[in-house]
């Protein structure tokens, strides 16, 4: 039953994968992510990790890629892409680098993790039924807000410099009055 | 792995099985009777209000009204715009509709929840809950929902290839992430007062009438709720998304046929699990109405169908106070539903569940808590002076600047 629900989940996440790369179409793009992003979420499930399933669900899904199709719509770039021109001409060969950078990095991870892919390692205890539906989310709870507190802040403060920047980069500073006020 | 319902944690044998399917079934036709019916009451409610008769050919009352005008919808010509994206055409109206009927799945229909009960009831030699699933992440699945439902509002405007519709799903989505904000951190109040996640677990938390949420939460977030869900269904007067003056009709201008029969059908459905959705949150959803020892036992039912009719009862009154919005109150500007969101609505949910939260930890900890709350609610008011001063000043720089975007 796990072994079955693995493939399907892996499958939806590859199938996502590729259509997010192969689609020239940016909204059917997204639309191929929030298929991979699904089926993390299954997988979270299969994992008993319910919260992060949920939380995949609502922050990744329901925010993030319907901002990315908000702003594909509302800037009207939902044509179409013509991939031959470029407009920044070295653009491909710093992807290409990046992209084998960033394999090596995760090939690296895996090499140096691959022990735990043999057994459990000492993470978060499995609720089960003894422990109480909850206890999954209080364990979440309790180490982020007592162990990794201090980086869950540096987080949360990275993200409000974020905002603050991009509404500083958004906004057009106007010295002059409009010639014709309302 | 936790299993969804007590019924599937062993073996899975015929009988839990069956039980299963058959509420998966039940649950399904509840749901497509009570949006008919929904349907059917917002027409009568509404028709009273403005003086005029509504439906009343179509069986007793014109109760048969939606099933007539369903099976009219069924048989018209299903048309795709020659400019639709048509698999996306084709898709949104399902993106639409599954997910109304999935978040009906957690609410607890019914079942005893009297006394410390879990809700419990013995079908068949097997002990399982009035509910479709139970999931230990309860409400936050009913939020995952909601917010996938943008996607079929928002997929179905832009794949009609058409302007208006565009604009009515670029609307909804901003509408409605902007909604969810204040939808969520209302509901962690609620979250914080019942210490737990799942439905039914909230339901117990809620035995006597001074448990029920919308007391011990104090209203406030009752009511940010209340608004927040009006918005992301999209009803009156927060129907910005269909605004007929300006949009033509909305998302759904270029669907015919059973396609727009189904968004007719989520949309309404949505608002039935809405209402169920505050019942179990603020109202106790199955539990009796109770004070102190004193309990409003119906005679000669049993606790556990009881249950189901207090549920009933208590969602038809929410069902009536979403229509009366409709019938009273006039449709909000575009700026005045943002503003409302973003600058009273999460800001106020926000303070409310600090307040609440610092008031259980002075309890927690034995602090004296007329202290806390005091020092908490100035606070609270500095934060108000800061907020109101930062408003005013982008108000004036408006206006000496012009608009900043």
């Amino acid at each position: 039953m796990e072994f079955f629900v693995f493939v399907c989940a892996a499958l939806m996440i590859l199938v996502g994968a590729v259509g997010v790369i192969t689609r020239s179409h940016p909204v059917h793009a997204a639309l191929s992510l929030v298929l991979t992003l699904f089926g993390v979420a299954v997988l979270f499930v299969a994992q008993d990790a319910h919260f992060l399933a949920a939380v995949q669900v609502i922050v990744y899904a329901g925010a993030i890629v319907v901002l990315f199709l908000f702003v594909i719509m509302l800037l009207g770039v939902d044509r179409v892409e013509n991939l031959r021109t470029e407009p920044l001409t070295s653009q491909r060969p710093l992807a290409i680098i990046v992209s084998l950078g960033l394999i090596g990095v995760l090939v690296a991870a895996f090499v140096r993790g691959s022990d735990a892919l043999h057994e459990r390692g000492e993470g978060i205890n499995i609720p089960d039924l003894t422990t109480g539906t909850d206890a999954n989310t209080t364990q979440l709870a309790e180490s982020i807000f007592s162990q990794y507190v201090v980086a869950f802040e540096v987080t949360s403060v990275l993200l409000v410099i974020a905002v603050v920047g991009t509404v500083l980069l958004a906004r057009r500073t106007k010295t002059v009055v409009a010639e014709n006020p309302k | 792995m936790i299993a969804l319902d007590t019924l599937l944690i062993d073996k899975i044998l015929w009988t839990p099985l069956l039980i299963v399917l058959l509420k998966v079934v039940v649950v399904f036709v509840i749901g497509l009777l009570a949006t008919m019916l929904m349907v059917w009451f917002e027409r009568k409610a509404i028709a009273g209000m403005q003086n005029r008769i509504g439906p009343n050919k179509t069986g007793p009352f014109g109760i048969l009204q939606t099933l007539a005008d369903g099976i009219k919808l069924f048989f018209k010509e299903d048309l795709i715009p020659n400019r639709a994206d048509r698999f996306v055409f084709v898709l949104a109206p399902f993106l639409s509709f599954v997910p109304a009927f999935l978040a009906f799945a957690i609410i607890p229909l019914g079942g005893d929840f009297r006394n410390g009960n879990a809700g419990e009831v013995t079908w068949f030699g097997q002990v399982t809950k009035v509910q479709l699933a139970d999931p230990p992440i309860g409400v936050l699945f009913a939020l995952a929902i909601s917010s996938i439902a943008v996607y079929g509002i928002m997929l179905a405007g832009w794949s009609s290839g058409s302007k208006y519709p565009l604009l009515g799903s670029v609307r909804a989505s901003a509408q409605m992430v902007s909604y969810e904000a204040a939808l969520g951190l209302s509901l962690a109040s609620v979250l914080l007062i019942s210490g737990t996640l799942s439905t039914s677990g909230i339901v117990s938390a809620q035995s006597k009438i001074t448990n029920w949420h919308f007391f011990s939460t104090g209203i406030l977030p009752f009511i940010i709720f209340l608004i927040a869900a009006t918005a992301e269904l999209n009803r009156p007067p927060f129907d910005l998304v269909e605004a007929e003056q300006e949009l033509v009709g909305g998302f759904n201008t270029e669907y015919s046929s059973i396609r727009f029969a189904l968004f007719y059908l989520a949309e309404f459905m949505n608002t039935v699990t809405m209402s169920a959705l505050i019942v179990t949150l603020f109202f106790g959803g199955p539990q009796p109405i109770a004070f102190g020892d004193f309990v409003f036992d119906i005679p000669l039912i049993p606790n556990a169908l009881e249950g189901t009719i207090w549920l009933l009862a208590k969602v038809l009154v929410f069902l009536y106070i979403y229509i009366w919005f409709r019938a009273t109150l006039p449709r909000l500007r575009y700026d005045q539903l943002m503003d409302l969101g973003w600058k009273v609505l999460i800001p106020a949910a926000l303070g409310w569940f600090m307040l609440l939260a610092s008031q259980r930890l002075a309890r927690q900890n034995d602090w004296n808590i007329i202290l806390v709350t005091t020092s908490a609610v100035v606070v609270m008011v500095g934060c108000y002076l800061l907020l109101q001063a930062a408003f005013s000043q982008s108000a004036r720089q408006r206006e000496t600047q012009g608009p900043m975007f």
